[in-house]
């Protein structure tokens, strides 16, 4: 294949991954580096370097609409982001010292949690201690528009919240992801914030977040332009369709199948990873 | 008649910025894409062993450099700057509506973030 057509197909595999990601919530990142590397045979790291900046992409251009839904609490976002560079730097200073076998096992268990917690339904935590004195401090607590009206929340455990954000930042460092899914996590089970809030606020946190690894990966020469481009645009495309579709879509069957695909490329990035051919 | 005034969510002023920041970003790569292919689409990329990127194309100086010396790859590693740089931008407008609000903790919070990520792009660690 040359240059064009290379481009091409690339281009088509990334806004697919861009629809599905955006329609599911998984976002398009978490197929794409084990898609450069398995269908295409790209370098593990050039996959990482050009996938990043699609996350950041798609991070601000999903965030724009939300913001104005007023879903996502900029403080929480702002406050937690601190935890997100600081580990997102320290895991892109990590990847230069791990060899790429190690580096595919590790995206491989990411993506089988991703894709086993995206299929997962999920209920409002039950806010059960009172407020938190450190967030009574940072004053994270908001409300956020529900059918019934705006409902007010409360936030619990910030320094563990805050911990697993550092945890969150440092593997979407370390493999060029959103991981988003982490974020969840630090949100949701451990702060205790509704699920609607934690998943926008995440996703406002992703751009940040990969940006802070990208200076990183920049200086290490793993942004190749010509790669990123398809990438980059081809996501971007596909997150902008899916998000026009979403309203319509039939997401629980979507996220059933994406999963199911995101489990197979895992499969095959951990496999790949121990026969040392990655 | 009284006409309303339209006071505008800082949120949204936030969302603007970064709807603006990926749209101009896309349409620098795209440009830079379609001048790098319509030369070199023909030739046989080798993305499979990783060389890394050259100095003029690994450091911000380099890109901004190459890019206005008419390198059609430096053009498009400007647009994949652009983007990386639009979360930074919207961080330090977040800055500047904290202080607005004289919000001193969070003007805090929020530069700490801001001087993290410009120190991390400019500076090779």
């Amino acid at each position: 294949m040359n240059g064009l057509e290379l481009t091409l197909c690339i281009f088509l595999v990334a806004g697919f991954a861009g629809v599905l990601g955006s329609l599911t919530g998984l976002g398009g990142g978490v197929v794409l580096t084990p898609a450069l590397t398995l269908l295409f045979g790209v370098d593990l790291r050039y996959a990482i370097g050009a996938t990043l900046i699609s996350v950041i992409a798609t991070s601000s251009g999903a965030a724009s609409a939300f913001l104005k839904e007023g879903f996502s609490n900029i403080r929480i976002g702002m406050f937690l982001e601190i935890a997100t560079t600081f580990g997102a730097i320290a895991g892109a200073l990590l990847a230069a010292g791990i060899s790429t076998s190690a580096l595919a096992i590790i995206l491989g268990c990411v993506l089988l949690y991703s894709a086993w917690s995206s299929t997962r339904n999920h209920h409002d935590a039950v806010q059960t201690a009172d407020e938190d004195s450190l967030s009574l401090r940072l004053r994270l607590s908001s409300s956020y528009p529900t059918e019934l009206g705006l409902e007010q929340y409360h936030v619990q455990h910030v320094r563990g919240g805050f911990a697993m954000m550092f945890g969150a930042g440092m593997i979407s460092g370390l493999l060029g992801i959103g991981s988003g899914a982490f974020k969840v996590i630090a949100m949701d089970q451990i702060m205790r914030i509704p699920f609607k809030v934690s998943t926008t606020t995440s996703n406002f946190m992703i751009g940040v977040t990969a940006a802070a690894s990208a200076g990183v990966y920049l200086h290490r020469g793993y942004i190749d332009p010509v790669l990123a481009t398809p990438v980059m645009l081809g996501v971007t495309a596909g997150s902008f369709l899916g998000a026009r579709w979403l309203p319509g879509a039939k997401t629980r069957v979507l996220r059933i199948l994406f999963g199911l695909v995101v489990g197979a490329l895992a499969l095959e990035m951990i496999y790949s990873g121990l026969a040392r051919r990655i | 008649m009284i006409v309303p005034i339209q006071v505008e969510h800082p949120e949204q002023t936030l969302g603007k910025l970064l709807r603006s920041g990926v749209l101009i970003s896309a349409a620098v790569v795209l440009a830079g894409a379609v001048w790098f292919l319509t030369r070199h689409g023909q030739e046989v990329p080798n993305y499979r062993t990783f060389h890394g990127q050259p100095p003029q194309l690994s450091s911000i100086a380099g890109v901004l450099r190459g890019a206005f010396s008419g390198h059609s790859r430096n053009f498009i590693q400007l647009g994949v700057l652009l983007m990386i740089f639009t979360p930074v931008a919207r961080v330090g407008f977040s800055v500047a509506l904290f202080a607005f609000e004289r919000d001193r903790l969070y003007v805090i919070l929020t530069l700490i973030v801001f001087a993290t990520l410009l120190v991390s792009l400019f500076w090779q660690i």
